[in-house]
């Protein structure tokens, strides 16, 4: 079979004709088959939903018990039959729960790896390679520019400024789903025990995480509410990085603002929008992770989806790979 | 190398003073010699380093990369410097990531390298360094850190290394040179303090505080002399021992700038004086306005043509050393009658005194500082007849009394979060003025302000900005500003120029928010017609 009728874009997203399913539609569909939990890749209202147990999890924390009709959990490495098409997940490494799906048909396999990362992750499953036809890949930080530096070191330079500046409450902005318990999990690895003060946003996705079996260490929320406000001095607040735009920010003594995220290695992207100390922290692939993963995997033919399609187009092409952009809509570029 | 890097990195995002020089001084602190003076002497402006054209640190670039590729990085990234550090990818056999260079050995490899080997040595030390290693290394070689630190800034964090006075800095800084080993010697009390090579330094001066409330009432006129405060640049004028030198109030060497000075100060001694451009009292000819001044400024080097148009000359506030005698523990009156000795002898074009304003009562003297007969003139002085010259800003020895701020109302177009404190506050301001174009009434922004205020005040601006938002260009709001609808406030500025760089033509100086006109609709702002009347020192109104 043609790669490009077994799964094809379409405005609700890609589409699996033989199988009658979509990967991550961006509208209301029958039947959905879903990477992972952030907002731009699931989304509520479909009839029947595939996905991880914990991505299945992730969806009701966030869109409540009726977020679909049906769901079915697919278990790592399960081959499971729809209609005409054969389908398995593989671990992702982007997020809880994340997977890549490989979709198979007449002997053609495609595999959608959603949003991945390759670098080791202590509150997710590592990436798992899966050999394939096509390789369906994302392209957040797909320029050269991107070297996503040691996470430790970014750890490290946050460690710094709390003993250098005691007297100010350290504001992390980190995304409520993966960034944020990753960002704890690795201040606990570097041995900071002090408790971490998190936004309302964090929480029920935090302590999900906790009955995962992930130990965040001690959590307790950043309210106002009966404590000092010299509590937060010289402590670790972390919050959505909306949320530090916001009035809720003011409660703090002199915040450094922070944020974790890949878009902090180019140095305009921080100063724009006001980040003080910027931690190069990415659930994303760098630009050697994607190089290196196409070369791993090998396929005959690479599709590039969200991002920076035209440098990872233009690379692949000089290796002499065929690759191709998918213009999907609907996925946030700024995915971080 | 990386330490410096890591510091330049935080000094660039870091917004509030007292932060920055906490990480300066820890920098200072935790770094040895020569790294450490090699750094101040980036930071503060006085490394002489062989630039590297752009051009070739493209082809290094080149050499290893795709040009389409590296195209849409720079098309991304938007500096070439930060560019090339992130997309360098070091040769298989450099170094181990952990290795370190120190900051001196490659400032000295950079000084002592030959023409032709300058591309090489480039390529290698790019490929021994990590990304932001490389964005410090790049600035530095291509000449223009931009990290938003002054050198003054500098020296402060320098001397709160070993807890001293930065005027203690500033007088032994230009007898030094970069590693600044004996400084920092010093500081750690390690070493005696420096003598001073050149006796031409930099001594810190003396400042006024500004007339409050009720500060004189209970003050004598009698013990008071008052001079006009002219509207230029507050200068040092020095030649000791053979060496003369031309500096800023904030001890910056601007000798370079102004070789008409430095050559008709054939006088020994120090003056303290305002540096202003045009005809000085003796030749009778009128004193220019401060964008005039601003021709000369920040130069380098200055042509023949400019020294014709733009004339530049001294006007003698104060005398510090007499010949090579040391006079400031004299009383004012004392030093004036030298001051006026001194100025009498030398060249009529390139200097004069600041004449005395005779008054014998406050109210007299407010009349005139409301009302001073020369557009350049910018407030009153006022200096205790018996007062030694003492450095830094103490109260009572002097007072400034400023005239009366220019003032008008202005409607809020776009709002900017602000920094540090105030990064959940739309505390930045851009505020506009009625004109006309294609053929009806429209506004046109005339300055920008973010202080003025009160916190009560940008509690209501912060409110009305997230209340009427009209459109948002990343951190930026443009605001609801209509004729019947919209925010007016009460600008207060210093004066006014004509200036190309802005759509309205002409640009504030010290624009504050004074005032929240609440009571004001738009359509009762003023216009654009109103402030360029203002320009070249028309009264405020």
């Amino acid at each position: 079979m043609k790669p490009d009728t077994l799964l094809f874009p379409t405005p609700k997203g890609l589409f699996c004709e033989v199988g009658q399913f979509y990967v991550d539609p961006v509208q209301p569909v029958e039947r959905a088959l879903i990477t992972h939990g952030h907002a731009d890749h699931a989304r509520s209202g479909h009839t029947h939903v595939l996905a991880t147990r914990e991505t299945l999890d992730i969806m009701r924390i966030r869109y409540g018990e009726d977020f679909c009709e049906s769901e079915q959990v697919a278990s790592l490495g399960e081959r499971l039959t729809i209609n005409g098409a054969t389908v398995s997940f593989h671990p992702a490494g982007h997020v809880l729960g994340s997977a890549q799906i490989a979709v198979e048909a007449q002997g053609t396999r495609i595999v959608v790896s959603g949003d991945y990362k390759r670098r080791r992750d202590p509150t997710c499953l590592p990436f798992e390679p899966v050999s394939c036809d096509v390789f369906i890949t994302e392209a957040t930080f797909g320029l050269p520019v991107f070297h996503h530096p040691d996470d430790r070191h970014e750890i490290a330079k946050l460690l710094t400024s709390l003993r250098q500046f005691p007297e100010r409450a350290h504001l992390v902005g980190a995304y409520a789903l993966g960034k944020a318990q990753r960002v704890i999990a690795l201040l606990r690895e570097a041995g900071h025990d002090a408790p971490i003060y998190i936004h309302g946003a964090l929480v029920k996705l935090c302590d999900y995480y906790r009955t995962q079996g992930y130990d965040l260490g001690d959590l307790r929320p950043a309210t106002i509410a009966g404590q000092d406000r010299q509590a937060f001095a010289g402590a670790v607040v972390i919050g959505p990085p909306s949320a530090f735009a916001d009035k809720w920010a003011r409660r703090f003594p002199d915040p450094v603002s922070i944020f974790a995220s890949g878009w902090m290695l180019v140095r305009q992207r921080a100063k724009q929008r006001g980040v003080e100390l910027p931690m190069i922290v990415s659930d994303h692939c760098d630009w050697a992770e994607l190089t290196q993963t196409i070369r791993e995997i090998a396929p005959s033919q690479v599709w590039v989806t969200h991002g920076r399609e035209e440098a990872l187009v233009r690379w692949c092409e000089l290796q002499g790979i065929d690759a191709r952009p998918l213009h999907l809509v609907g996925y946030d570029d700024e995915g971080e | 190398m990386r330490a410096f890097a890591e510091l330049l990195d935080r000094l660039v995002l870091t917004p509030q003073r007292n932060a920055k020089i906490r990480l300066l001084t820890d920098y200072f602190k935790a770094t040895p010699d020569p790294d450490r003076g090699y750094a101040l002497a980036a930071i503060a402006g006085t490394l002489d380093l062989k630039a590297v054209k752009p051009a070739i640190l493209r082809e290094l670039v080149m050499e290893r990369m795709d040009e389409v590729l590296f195209r849409y990085s720079y098309d991304y990234v938007g500096d070439l410097a930060e560019t090339i550090s992130l997309v360098w990818e070091p040769a298989a056999d450099a170094r181990s990531p952990e290795y370190d260079l120190s900051l001196g050995g490659i400032i000295h490899r950079l000084q002592s390298v030959g023409r032709s080997e300058v591309r090489g040595l480039v390529r290698s030390l790019l490929d021994q360094m990590d990304s932001s290693s490389r964005y410090a290394f790049l600035k530095l070689v291509t000449g223009g850190l931009r990290i938003g630190v002054s050198a003054r800034l500098a020296k402060q964090a320098v001397a709160d290394v070993g807890g001293r006075e930065i005027a203690d800095v500033e007088t032994l800084w230009h007898g030094l040179s970069p590693p600044y080993t004996q400084l920092f010697q010093w500081l750690e009390g390690k070493s005696e303090k420096p003598a001073l090579t050149t006796p031409a330094v930099f001594h810190a001066v003396m400042l006024a505080t500004p007339v409050g409330d009720n500060d004189l009432a209970g003050l004598d006129p009698a013990d008071f002399a008052a001079e006009w405060k002219w509207d230029g640049i507050r200068v040092q004028l020095a030649n000791l021992g053979g060496t003369r030198r031309l500096y800023s109030r904030s001890g910056d060497d601007i000798s370079g700038a102004f070789p008409d000075i430095l050559e008709s100060a054939d006088f020994e001694g120090v003056i303290d004086g305002e540096l202003l451009v045009g005809g000085t009292s003796r030749t009778n000819r009128a004193t220019r306005t401060f964008s005039d001044l601003q021709q000369r400024l920040n130069r380098k080097t200055v042509s023949s043509k400019m020294l014709e148009d733009y004339p530049a000359f001294v006007r003698g506030y104060d005398l510090l050393f007499s010949g090579a005698t040391d006079i400031r523990a004299d009383s004012y009156l004392a030093r004036r009658q030298k001051l006026a000795n001194l100025v009498e002898a030398a060249s009529p074009a390139h200097f004069d005194l600041s004449p005395l304003v005779p008054f014998s009562s406050w109210e007299e003297l407010d009349r005139l500082r409301s009302d001073p007969p020369d557009p350049v003139i910018e407030g009153i002085m006022l200096k205790r007849l018996d007062s030694p010259y003492t450095s830094g800003r103490a109260k009572g020895p002097w007072f400034k009394w400023k005239r009366n701020p220019y003032n008008i109302d202005a409607v809020l177009m776009y709002a900017q979060r602000g920094h540090g404190k105030r990064s959940s506050y739309y505390s930045d301001f851009t505020f506009g003025v009625w004109t006309e174009g294609d053929g009806k009434d429209m506004l046109v922004p005339v300055g920008k302000a973010y202080f003025g205020f009160t916190d009560a005040e940008l509690e209501v601006l912060d409110r009305f900005v997230r209340n009427n938002t009209i459109e948002r260009f990343g951190p930026v709001r443009s605001v609801r500003a209509e004729a019947d609808f919209g925010f007016v406030v009460e600008v207060a500025f210093e004066g006014i120029n004509r200036s190309g760089r802005h759509k309205s033509g002409v640009a504030m100086r010290f624009p504050r928010i004074s005032r929240l006109r609440l009571d004001k609709l738009p359509r009762d702002a003023d216009r654009l017609e109103t402030l360029i009347a203002m320009i070249d020192g028309g009264k405020p109104v």
